[in-house]
């Protein structure tokens, strides 16, 4: 008897829980017409493509339906760790992956923290609008910029030089492969160096004032209290940010180098996916280009699982 | 006495510092500024006479000629419009939808809220990839028409959050005060959280509209051959492209060659690349206030 009351009780319960969900459901009519557009897009734009991965898995031919093509395994990754370009196109997105880690943390936390050290308000608001400019302007904007200062032809880079007497020749930099990384590197610093200011000189003003202060008053000038201080008052932000791009890694874009590069310099240039664009679509090999985008997409995932754990390790936080 | 001047009473490594500092950001300036200031400079210079090199930042042979020029160019003209257009519509729908979504997700009462979170947070980490999505593009039948501009980027999950985590600061008693007069949910959205998300907006405004404008390669890899959909980043592109050796894209224009035979390539580039940077130039500094501070809030959160 008394089972039999619990199970009613239960299922009054449940039947309540139930009846409150669809009055909330009613009530949050609004907040659901508001949403389920989007989320409906979410899974149109983001979710669905996920589903052509299937095509690395067959020789995907376009004129069939699904049904019909031929499935083939894993034969197009074999094919790409086999492609003597798949391990070119790997060495130069690492190289350019480091240099540009390693430049793009250095400068910004070097001009940072000599912006912080700029008295006048003015001049210092000043420098900053001038040095965000580079970041709105399009990488197709920079390119041309680039290529007319590294010109052999009046290019301003060559005419300093040549002035300087350390050439006698104008050099064709962007005609050399070997002067490719460099190239992007410096343009991609140049491009990003005010921008990412921004959150380092927000994290310096974290810093308490107090500090400054005890410092001073214990005789420390300010290039000690700059390294003593402000330096290590960032040092979580620097840490944080060096993790996140770790799970960046290899997906470093390909409008710099699309648009910079050219047949001569090739051998230097080509990233992964513009390695993935020209077999994938300019080559009409969808398959295989499809298996060099997951190769892209799960090393990627794998290196921020890595970086989110080393995170965790660091910090006892998470920033998934 | 003794003179307190600026820097007066500062032990010597102090004022050997501030000198640094004065020297490193003044030469930061010049390195940015400088390659602009000569564009601008060749691009009001006579195309024959830039060949002699020696331009810095002022025109030697001042002339309109290369704007005259351009501006005669039809592809241009459609590019400069299809850009505006794209860049206000892109900018208004982008930032209701992203506005909207956020405000659904920073109802603590909202029960879909959990999975919407994650569902548009997997989705900055997980892509189809180019292939794929080129695909569904096509399948979609959005090759060749405007809409390639529009609803691939429609929410950015980045945006959302963004807008989100300020939306987050706005207390929720004036949402519940609102609702017990009547207003509903959609209204209260619309006339009270929207007005007060002010800040947020514009940064994320902002970050729209550059990237509207800024964007070439969904021109170029989906209307590449629709010349009534052409950008202006797309049309700048191609004459870069057409003139480095080893070029990616060839130019079947011939109105575009014929136009490059009257005034030097350069001198074309130059004025174009002008035309494409000044009204970025003419909104960012205004914005800059709030475009800091959404940056630091995203980067916080995010």
């Amino acid at each position: 008897m008394k089972a039999v009351t619990t199970s009613v009780q239960q299922q009054t319960h449940k039947l309540k829980k139930e009846r409150n969900f669809w009055r909330t459901a009613i009530r949050n009519k609004y907040l659901y017409m508001m949403s389920l557009p989007f989320v409906i897009w979410v899974f149109v734009f983001s979710y669905y493509p996920l589903w052509g991965w299937t095509m690395a898995f067959q020789k995907y031919k376009p004129a069939r339906s699904f049904g019909e093509q031929e499935w083939v395994g894993f034969d197009h990754f074999k094919t790409l760790f086999q492609d003597d370009t798949f391990y070119l196109v790997m060495r130069n997105t690492l190289a350019m992956s480091f240099m540009g880690i390693i430049a793009g943390f250095a400068v910004p936390i070097i001009f940072a923290v000599l912006l912080n050290e700029v008295r006048s308000m003015a001049f210092k608001r000043f420098a900053q609008t001038i040095s965000y400019l580079p970041h709105f302007v399009s990488w197709v904007v920079v390119a041309g910029i680039v290529t007319k200062m590294l010109s052999a032809d009046h290019g301003t880079v060559n005419e300093i030089l040549m002035w300087l007497g350390l050439i006698d020749q104008p050099i064709q930099f962007l005609a050399k492969g070997h002067y490719f990384w460099g190239i992007i590197t410096v343009s991609d610093v140049w491009k990003e160096m005010g921008w990412n200011t921004i959150i380092y000189l927000a994290a310096i003003a974290g810093i308490s004032q107090e500090m400054y202060e005890a410092a001073r008053v214990d005789g420390a000038n300010r290039i000690r209290q700059i390294w003593h201080i402000t330096l290590p008052g960032i040092r979580s932000t620097i840490v944080i940010l060096l993790i996140m791009s770790i799970g960046h890694l290899i997906q470093i874009g390909f409008e710099k180098q699309f648009l910079l590069g050219n047949n001569l310099v090739r051998d230097y240039s080509q990233v992964l996916d513009l390695y993935a664009l020209e077999y994938g679509l300019q080559l009409s090999r969808y398959s295989f280009g499809t298996a060099i985008n997951i190769f892209n997409s799960v090393v990627s995932i794998i290196l921020l699982f890595t970086a989110n754990g080393l995170f965790k390790k660091i910090t006892k936080e998470s920033i998934m | 006495m003794k003179s307190k001047g600026l820097l007066g009473s500062a032990p010597l490594s102090d004022r050997f510092l501030s000198v640094f500092v004065y020297v490193f950001v003044i030469f930061v300036m010049i390195i940015t500024l400088y390659p602009f200031l000569n564009v601008l400079a060749l691009s009001f210079n006579d195309s024959v006479d830039s060949v002699r090199g020696g331009i810095t930042i002022f025109p030697r042979d001042w002339t309109w000629e290369n704007y005259k020029v351009i501006f005669s160019f039809s592809g241009l003209i459609t590019g400069f419009k299809i850009s505006v257009f794209r860049t206000v519509a892109g900018t208004v729908v982008g930032l209701i939808s992203a506005s909207m979504l956020a405000f659904t997700l920073s109802r603590p009462d909202f029960q879909g809220r959990k999975f919407v979170s994650v569902f548009l947070a997997l989705t900055m980490y997980v892509s189809g990839g180019l292939i794929p999505v080129y695909f569904l593009i096509r399948d979609l039948h959005m090759m060749n028409t405007f809409w390639v501009y529009i609803l691939p980027g429609l929410v950015s999950a980045f945006n959302v959050f963004v807008i989100r985590s300020f939306m987050d600061g706005i207390p929720f008693a004036l949402q519940e005060s609102a609702k017990l007069d009547g207003a509903n949910d959609f209204t209260i959205y619309w006339r009270l959280i929207l007005p007060m998300s002010k800040p947020a907006l514009a940064t994320i405004a902002l970050f729209l509209a550059v990237g509207q404008w800024n964007s070439w390669f969904d021109t170029y890899l989906y209307n590449g051959s629709s010349e009534a959909l052409t950008t202006l980043q797309f049309e700048l592109m191609k004459v870069l492209q057409s003139t480095t050796s080893g070029n990616n894209v060839d130019i079947h224009n011939s109105n575009m060659t014929q136009m490059m035979s009257t005034v030097s390539p350069e001198s074309v580039k130059m004025a174009i690349t002008i035309v494409v940077t000044v009204p970025i130039l003419l909104v960012y500094p205004f914005l800059q206030r709030y475009f800091v501070k959404g940056m630091t809030l995203g980067a916080v959160k995010g």
